[in-house]
C-alpha cells in the first residue's frame, strides 16, 4: 500500500515536467502578451519591448523554461503580473472557494445520483426510470454556463431565494482562518456566517453538479442492472436472505465499482466546469481568477494554477484508486 | 408421502411479437426424503429452469408464467408469497449452482457469506456464527477453515469455492438440496471429490438431493431415481439400474450410446444423437424428439405421446419404445394401441405415479 502511494507520487514528477513544458511553450505561442494587457492598444513598440525585457520574455524560450524549473524546484511559482502578489498567495486565498464549490457539487451529484440510478434500475421500464434517464440526458446536454445563468435568473433575480453572487455577505464581517468559509464559520462558531456561505454555495453547486449528476445516475443504473443479473445475487436469493440484505450487501456494493472510478474522472471536469460557474456567480475561486489570468496573459498565474490543479487531479485519482481497493479486494494495490 | 412432489410444472416465456417459449412443459416428478433424484438431459432441455422455478428464483420479467404445483412437505412452493418463500429457501430447501466463482460475491469474505445464512435462519451472530461457519467449512473439507473465513472467493481454488458454496447450502441442514450441475465448471479429479462430498453429506444427514446434470457418469454414481428430460418434458423415469440396463425411450437410448468409452477400439467413431435440440417443431405438437428419432412412426406427430407406465415402476413417453432385450421388437402398432384395449396391468404398475397429460396408459406386458 505504502509503496503504491510512493510510486504514484513519484510518477507525478515526470508528468508535471511534461505538462509544464507543454504549457510553457503553448502559453507563449498565444497571440498578444502581458505587455498588450498592460499597455492596451496604445503602447509604442519601444514600451512593449521594455516590458518584455523587464519580464525576461525576450530570452530564448528554453532559457525562460530553465529559470522557471529552477524556481519551481524551490516551490517558487513566481509573482502574478497583474496583481503583483505571489502566485502561491493568490492560490491559497482562492483555492478553498473552488474546493468548497466542487465538494458541494460532488456531494449533490453523489447523494442524488446513486439513489436515483439505483431506483431507476429497480423500477426499470417504469415512470421513474424514464424520468431519470431522460432527465440525465438533458443534464448532460445543457452547457454548465447556460444552466448557471438560468438558475441565477430564476432563483436569485426573480424569486430572490438565493444570493446571486459572491461567497458570503461581506457585511457579516466573518473571521477568516482557512479561507474555507463554511469551515471557518463552524470553527469560530459564527453560525450565521457558515449558513450564509452555504446559502451562497447552493446555486453554483447545483449548476456545477448537473453533468456529474447525470453521469452518475446513468452509470449507477447500468451497473445495478448488470449486477442484478449476476450469479452471486441469485445465490444470495437462494440463501433466503431478506430483500434488503440482498440489495445492500450484494447488489449495491458491487455496483459501486464503476461509479467510484467515474467519480475520480469527473473531478477533472468539475474543476474546468468551475471556471464557468464561478464566472457567472462572481464566486471568487480559482476558476474566475484563471479566466481573468487568461485575458491578462498572466503567465506565472496560469502556469502555477494549472500545475497545482494537475497535482490535485492526480491526488484525487490516487484517492479513488485507494478507495477502489477498499471496495474490491481483487484490486490489490502494490 | 413424498418430500417434494412436482406436478405438471410448466414455465413459459411470452414475448410480444414472438412465439411463446415453453421452457418446461408438464414436468412431474417426486423426491422422497433422503432420496437422490437425477434430472438428466442436454443443454436447453429445461433442467435448470425447472429447479429455478421450484426455488422461485426465475428472474422476474413480464411474460413469465409458472404453472402447476411443487408441493414440498405439504406446502405448494409456487403459491407462497415472497416472504414465506425466503423463509424456506436456504433453511429447508437449498441450492448449489454451476459456476462457483460467479456464484460467490467477489467483494465479501467467504466467512460473511457463510454466516449470513446462519444469521438469517438460525439467529446466530458474532463469534458463535463464526465458529459454526468454520466447522461447516471443515465439514466440507476445506483445510485451515479459520483463515479461509477471512479470504475472498478469488483467493480460493475452484474446488474450494464449490466446497464453500456447499457449506453455505448445508448450513441449516436443509431437507432438500438441489444441485444444478455442481461439477460442470471443475476438472475431473475435483469433480469426483465434490460428488463424493455431496454423497457423504446427504447420506449422513438424510437430506434429499435433486441432482441436475448432463453427465450420465454422475447419474450412475449417485442417483436412486432418474428423470430424463427432453424439450421441457420428462420423457423417461426409472430407477437407476433398470434405466442403464434397458432404456426404453429412444432419447435415453441415444444418450447412453453417445457416452464415449475408454475401452473403445482405435478409430471407432463417437456415437452422437443426430441433429440438435430445437424449440420449434415443424408440426403443431407431438413428441419433441421425433425429428431426431430413429424409431419415429406416424403417431409421434400430432399430440404429445402419452405416459406409459411399465411394470417395474418405470414410465416413459413414447409410442414406439426401444424393445426390452431378449424380446422380439413389438410391432410399431402395438405401442400405439389405445388404452382401452390394453389388458389390465399389475397392481404395481397401477400404483406408479404418472404425469397428468394425457391420461397414462399401462404398458402391454411383453
Amino acid at each position: 500500500m505504502f509503496r503504491f502511494i510512493v510510486r504514484r507520487l513519484l510518477q507525478l514528477i515526470p508528468t508535471l515536467f511534461g505538462l509544464s513544458l507543454l504549457l510553457f511553450i503553448w502559453l507563449r505561442r498565444l497571440p498578444g502578451g502581458p505587455e498588450t494587457a498592460i499597455l492596451g492598444e496604445r503602447g509604442t513598440p519601444e514600451m512593449r519591448a521594455a516590458i518584455r525585457r523587464n519580464m525576461g520574455l525576450d530570452e530564448p524560450i528554453l532559457v525562460q523554461y530553465g529559470r522557471f524549473v529552477r524556481r519551481l524546484i524551490r516551490l517558487d511559482l513566481g509573482t502574478s503580473t497583474s496583481t503583483k502578489r505571489t502566485v502561491v498567495t493568490e492560490f491559497v486565498e482562492r483555492f478553498p472557494g473552488t474546493v468548497e464549490l466542487s465538494i458541494s457539487a460532488m456531494l449533490i451529484a453523489i447523494g442524488l445520483g446513486i439513489p436515483l440510478g439505483y431506483l431507476a434500475a429497480r423500477r426499470r421500464g417504469r415512470m421513474l426510470d424514464h424520468l431519470s434517464v431522460g432527465g440525465s440526458l438533458i443534464g448532460i446536454c445543457i452547457p454548465v454556463f447556460f444552466l448557471a445563468y438560468v438558475l441565477k435568473a430564476i432563483f436569485a433575480e426573480n424569486l430572490g431565494w438565493f444570493p446571486a453572487s459572491g461567497r458570503q455577505d461581506p457585511t457579516l464581517g466573518a473571521t477568516r482562518i482557512t479561507n474555507f468559509f463554511v469551515l471557518d464559520g463552524i470553527m469560530t462558531r459564527e453560525w450565521d456566517a457558515a449558513a450564509d456561505a452555504l446559502w451562497h454555495l447552493v446555486l453554483p453547486a447545483v449548476a456545477l453538479a448537473s453533468i456529474p449528476l447525470a453521469i452518475i445516475v446513468r452509470i449507477t443504473r447500468a451497473s445495478v442492472l448488470e449486477v442484478l443479473n449476476e450469479d452471486f445475487v441469485r445465490t444470495a436469493e437462494a440463501k433466503g436472505l431478506t430483500e434488503s440484505t440482498v440489495r445492500r450487501r450484494h447488489v449495491l456494493r458491487n455496483s459501486m465499482l464503476p461509479v467510484v472510478t467515474s467519480i475520480g474522472l469527473l473531478t477533472g471536469g468539475l474543476l474546468s466546469g468551475a471556471v464557468l460557474t464561478e464566472t457567472v456567480f462572481a464566486f471568487s475561486g480559482i476558476g474566475a481568477f484563471i479566466y481573468e489570468a487568461i485575458s491578462q496573459r498572466d503567465y506565472p498565474v496560469l502556469m502555477g494554477f494549472i500545475l497545482i490543479i494537475a497535482v490535485v487531479y492526480v491526488l484525487v485519482n490516487l484517492l479513488v484508486d485507494l478507495s477502489y481497493s477498499l471496495i474490491d479486494p481483487r484490486v490489490r494495490v502494490r | 408421502m413424498a418430500l417434494l412432489d412436482v406436478e405438471d410444472l410448466s414455465v413459459t416465456f411470452a414475448r410480444r411479437g414472438q412465439r411463446t417459449v415453453h421452457a418446461v412443459d408438464g414436468v412431474s416428478f417426486s423426491v422422497d426424503a433422503g432420496e437422490v433424484v437425477g434430472l438428466v438431459g442436454e443443454s436447453g432441455c429445461g433442467k435448470s429452469v425447472t429447479s429455478l422455478a421450484i426455488m422461485g428464483l426465475l428472474p422476474k420479467q413480464p411474460g413469465l408464467r409458472v404453472g402447476g404445483k411443487a408441493v414440498f412437505d405439504g406446502t405448494d412452493l409456487l403459491q407462497l408469497d415472497d416472504r414465506s418463500r425466503r423463509d424456506i429457501r436456504g433453511r429447508d430447501v437449498a441450492m448449489i449452482f454451476q459456476d462457483p466463482l460467479s456464484s460467490l460475491n467477489p467483494v465479501i469474505p467467504i466467512g460473511l457469506q457463510v454466516t449470513e445464512v446462519l444469521t438469517r435462519h438460525r439467529g446466530m451472530k458474532g463469534a458463535a456464527a463464526e465458529k459454526e461457519a468454520a466447522e461447516l467449512l471443515d465439514r466440507v473439507g476445506i483445510p485451515d477453515p479459520k483463515r479461509r473465513l477471512k479470504e475472498y472467493p478469488h483467493q480460493l481454488s475452484g474446488g474450494m469455492r464449490q466446497r464453500a458454496l456447499i457449506a453455505m447450502a448445508v448450513a441449516c441442514q436443509p431437507r432438500l438440496l438441489i444441485a444444478d450441475e455442481p461439477t460442470t465448471a471443475l476438472d475431473v479429479t475435483i469433480q469426483a471429490q465434490i460428488l463424493e462430498l455431496l454423497k457423504e453429506l446427504v447420506r449422513d444427514s438424510g437430506t434429499a438431493l435433486v441432482m441436475i446434470t448432463h453427465d450420465l457418469g454422475v447419474v450412475a454414481g449417485m442417483c436412486d431415481t432418474v428423470n430424463v428430460l427432453y424439450g421441457g418434458r420428462v420423457v423417461e423415469t426409472a430407477r437407476r439400474r433398470p434405466l442403464f440396463r434397458e432404456p426404453r425411450h429412444p432419447y435415453t437410448v441415444g444418450l447412453l450410446a453417445s457416452v464415449p468409452r475408454l475401452d473403445a477400439g482405435r478409430g471407432e467413431r463417437l456415437n452422437p444423437i443426430p441433429g440438435s435440440v430445437r424449440d420449434l417443431l415443424p408440426w403443431a405438437d407431438g413428441c419433441a424428439f421425433a425429428p431426431r428419432c430413429a424409431r419415429r412412426v406416424d403417431e409421434c406427430v400430432g399430440e404429445p405421446p402419452a405416459l406409459v407406465l411399465a411394470h417395474d415402476g418405470r414410465s416413459y413417453r413414447c409410442v414406439n419404445p426401444a424393445p426390452l432385450p431378449g424380446t422380439l421388437p413389438p410391432p410399431a402398432a402395438a405401442g400405439a394401441a389405445p388404452a382401452a384395449e390394453a389388458p389390465a396391468g399389475t397392481a404395481k404398475a397401477a400404483e406408479a405415479t404418472a404425469g397428468p397429460v394425457p391420461a397414462p396408459r399401462e404398458e402391454e406386458k411383453p
